[in-house]
């Protein structure tokens, strides 16, 4: 169903920029097709691993890791990994389904999700020399504490 | 050669592959299958997230948009920044020139915070991934909390400020 969603705003799209400015919506498809070329390398790598740890990592052994019965040391260990690791979102969903149907919680791997797109302690020099010391702090921060709070609305609401 | 270089991952993992073919046929076919399952998923939906995010791309104005962003801007200046945060798909890294250019133009502190989340975590051709493959309950109810969280991240952190503060970080951008 959302697949036929997709589709239809995409032709839509299409059409209503094509009406308008055809340059622009040629400019538009080559833009498509270059962020695809850029995401493909690492998004053929994720699926290859998806592949492989769905066929070699028992349910047991992501349940005993990753699953809700860690609870909030599970939470923690999830936050510390997003914060700091720097994956691309189009690599992490899949990644996220693929654990979540093998066992692991709701909440960790929302978290996870969390920290990841939100905090960011690579780019914090980056954030640091746009901005300050200051607002990188407060702003990482809340987004920690808010990763926390979302993850546990989630929990309620789909988990 | 490039190429090999840039997939080099993809290639380490079909070598990984071959190996548990070699090794255990069983094994070998199971990855196969859901490895080739999870392609198929992932071409029939890839063509429309990717079509969305050039059409975004070339659409929203963004140089008309900067303008209307300084302090003061109100309601209107926080949805424009938003709108400027969610209408792309790049990583958070490359959201902090765009801020700086915003900066340079005379975008309020709270205005630029709230770019920077919406870019990091509302980004709309993400949202449809996030959707595919987490289903709508999850998405939405993240989408929805992570509007509220931002905005109250960008609130507390811009009241954190002293005018002063605000100043100097506006002076860096000034200079330039």
């Amino acid at each position: 169903m959302d697949i036929v969603i997709f589709y239809g705003l995409a032709a839509g799209g299409i059409l209503w920029s094509y009406r308008k400015d055809k340059q622009k919506t040629k400019q538009s498809l080559k833009k498509a097709w270059k962020a695809f070329d850029n995401i493909l390398p690492a998004f053929a790598a994720i699926l290859l691993l998806i592949g492989i740890i769905m066929a070699m990592v028992s349910p047991a052994t992501v349940t005993t890791v990753l699953g809700a019965d860690t609870g909030v040391v599970g939470m923690i260990a999830a936050a510390i990994i997003g914060s700091i690791a720097l994956i691309p979102g189009f690599v992490i969903f899949p990644l996220a389904r693929t654990v979540l149907s093998m066992g692991a919680g709701m909440m960790q791997v929302a978290v996870f999700i969390s920290t990841l797109m939100m905090v960011s302690v690579v780019t914090a020099p980056m954030e640091v020399q746009l901005l300050s010391r200051k607002v990188m702090l407060w702003r990482n921060g809340l987004s920690l504490i808010f990763s926390f709070a979302v993850a546990f609305v989630l929990g309620k609401v789909v988990g | 050669m490039n190429r090999w270089i840039r997939y080099k991952w993809v290639l380490l993992l079909l070598l990984v592959d071959a190996v548990a073919y070699v090794w255990d046929q069983n094994l070998g076919r199971n990855i196969a299958i859901q490895t080739s399952d999870s392609f198929l998923q992932m071409l029939s939906f890839i063509p429309p997230v990717f079509i969305i995010l050039g059409l975004l791309d070339t659409w929203v104005p963004r140089e008309k948009v900067v303008s209307h962003l300084g302090p003061g801007s109100g309601v209107k200046g926080m949805a424009l920044a938003i709108l400027l945060g969610v209408a792309n798909a790049g990583p958070l890294y490359a959201a902090f020139p765009v801020a700086a250019v915003m900066l340079k133009k005379g975008t309020s502190l709270f205005n630029v915070i709230l770019f920077i989340g919406a870019w990091a975590t509302l980004k709309i051709p993400m949202f449809l991934f996030e959707t595919k493959f987490l289903g709508v309950p999850f998405s939405t109810t993240r989408w929805i909390c992570s509007l509220i969280g931002i905005i109250s991240i960008a609130y507390v952190t811009d009241r954190m400020h002293s005018e002063a503060e605000k100043q100097a970080i506006y002076l860096k951008h000034q200079q330039v």
